[in-house]
């Protein structure tokens, strides 16, 4: 949900599916390279794009790989070498980049990947859960879900600005068929006023003084003045190499929320606040707690159940890393039970990843709500209203948190 | 840890080597080395030109000298010496 607080510029009307949405952001992006492989339900991503190559609409380099694990190195290539660069994947294309994820990340590279999130296998399913980027949380990657095309447009823009100011790599996500393939009213920007709102990738630099002298040298495969990137380092150095990563992801929090600040100042869509979008939660005893298109479903029931009196509301968390655990905590720490819908399943774990970070975020409070998960909707099973209201009577009944965490399935048969 | 190793803060970001490859010793990773027979050698460059380390030096007219603080020891230039002028001996 983005609200149109005002129109600064005129903006063209399209139908899109999400697909489309992220092709169009890309094309007007700037973007210098874009690898991809084809895997359902991202490959409309990548097909516009590449018909917007071929009819010289965008002026970037596109790669045909073999694979996904190749797609990955071949934006991280070209983003070390300067360039701009995107993909896309899902589900178990996104498996096969595993590697690179890490290694992308770590050499702090600024690659934007748009991930249509789809179950991953066996068996085989197309359709939508979280248990792809889920997987992929502790790669170090900026992680951004969407709600809708619209949604996965803007975000998709801001990523660019997002990776390159932070430098971290950043995954913008979109549910698998709901979004991608579902037809929406997408505002789309003019041309030049996303050009100018990514601008030019600029590169930092960085000194390093045993090898390049005093001198400040851009921090990119330059000939002129060499780097190597991600060389042997063993239990001398491993450990201060992944402890400043994790240090510097803290503090991509307000480069986050200063992009979405410009963005809406040029587009009248204001995402605020950034990291988790409230809703009727002011004077809320209860509240269920999730991510991307299955939140829009919740907030309808909310206001069905608020209209019968009931005091619900609904808190859509936007950016799961890095995980805004103190706004979740400002947020969360007053109501009387919270309801995190997990669409991912953790096996063997004490409920879904969701969950486990929420309710280990409110361990410390001194009062804290009981925390309930919700785990639903593997492999694209739909969330009805019904079993959404069931959750808030689940919610406004619970009487103490449990010693043990309660992890419910929902919607699947006994 | 020895205090002269860097912290977190101090290292460059990126995960980018911070020190020139010659500074790292790891000729001593080896466990044999070569040694160059003089009267063999025909200062053909082979041996410096097949050193997957770069462990040779060479002027283009003298016998090449192995750089034994990097090299890890792997034989190549005893194979590819055309007058078998290099033998691997045990560290």
């Amino acid at each position: 949900m983005c609200m149109a607080i005002l129109k600064k510029v005129e903006q063209t009307m399209m139908a899109l599916n999400g697909d489309e949405a992220v092709a169009w952001a890309v094309k007007q992006s700037n973007v210098d390279v874009v690898s991809a492989y084809p895997i359902t339900p991202q490959t409309i991503i990548v097909e516009r794009i590449s018909e917007f190559v071929n009819n010289g609409e965008m002026d970037a380099e596109f790669i045909h790989v073999e694979s996904e694990h190749s797609a990955l190195s071949a934006a991280w290539g070209a983003a070390l070498a300067g360039a701009r660069a995107f993909t896309a994947t899902a589900a178990n294309g996104l498996a096969l980049m595993w590697e690179i994820l890490y290694i992308t990340a770590s050499t702090r590279t600024p690659v934007v990947m748009a991930v249509v999130n789809r179950a991953l296998s066996a068996p085989i399913n197309i359709h939508n859960d979280h248990s792809d980027t889920m997987g992929a949380r502790d790669s170090g990657w900026i992680q951004i879900y969407s709600e809708d095309a619209q949604e996965a447009y803007d975000n998709t823009i801001m990523a660019f600005r997002i990776a390159e100011e932070s430098l971290f790599p950043v995954m913008v996500t979109l549910d698998g068929f709901t979004i991608s393939h579902t037809l929406q009213n997408v505002s789309v920007l003019p041309d030049d006023v996303v050009s100018e709102f990514v601008g030019v990738r600029r590169i930092p630099r960085i000194k390093l003084p045993r090898i390049h002298g005093d001198k400040e040298i851009p921090l990119m495969l330059n000939p002129k003045y060499p780097i190597t990137f991600g060389p042997l380092d063993l239990y001398d150095y491993y450990f201060e190499h992944k402890v400043q990563q994790n240090e510097a992801m803290k503090e991509t929090f307000p480069i986050i929320e200063r992009v979405h600040r410009e963005f809406g100042e040029i587009s009248g869509r204001s995402y605020d606040p950034v990291f988790m979008v409230p809703y009727r939660t002011e004077d809320a005893d209860v509240v269920i707690l999730g991510l991307s298109s299955t939140m829009s479903v919740v907030r309808k029931i909310v206001d069905d159940l608020r209209s019968e009196g009931k005091k619900v509301g609904a808190i859509r968390l936007r950016v799961f890393r890095p995980f805004p655990a103190d706004h979740l905590r400002k947020e969360l720490s007053e109501f009387h039970a919270v309801g995190v819908l997990d669409r991912c399943i953790s096996f063997g774990g004490e409920g879904g990843p969701l969950f486990t970070e929420v309710r280990s975020a409110l361990y410390g409070l001194p009062s804290r709500p009981i925390v309930h998960d919700y785990i639903y909707g593997l492999g694209g099973r739909d969330l009805p209203h019904s079993l959404i209201r069931k959750i808030y009577e689940e919610l406004l009944s619970a009487r103490a948190e449990p010693e043990v965490p309660v992890v419910r399935y929902v919607g699947v048969r006994e | 840890m020895s205090s002269q190793l860097l912290g977190w803060r101090d290292l460059p970001i990126g995960a980018v080597a911070f020190l020139s490859s010659k500074e790292y010793p790891t000729g001593e990773w080896a466990v044999f080395q070569p040694k160059i027979d003089e009267k063999k050698c025909i200062k053909c460059g082979l041996c410096w030109m097949y050193c997957p380390d770069g462990a040779y030096r060479w002027d283009g007219e003298s016998v090449p000298v192995p750089d034994l603080d990097h090299c890890k020891g792997c034989g190549i230039c005893e194979v590819e010496c055309p007058t078998k002028a290099i033998q691997m001996v045990r560290v």
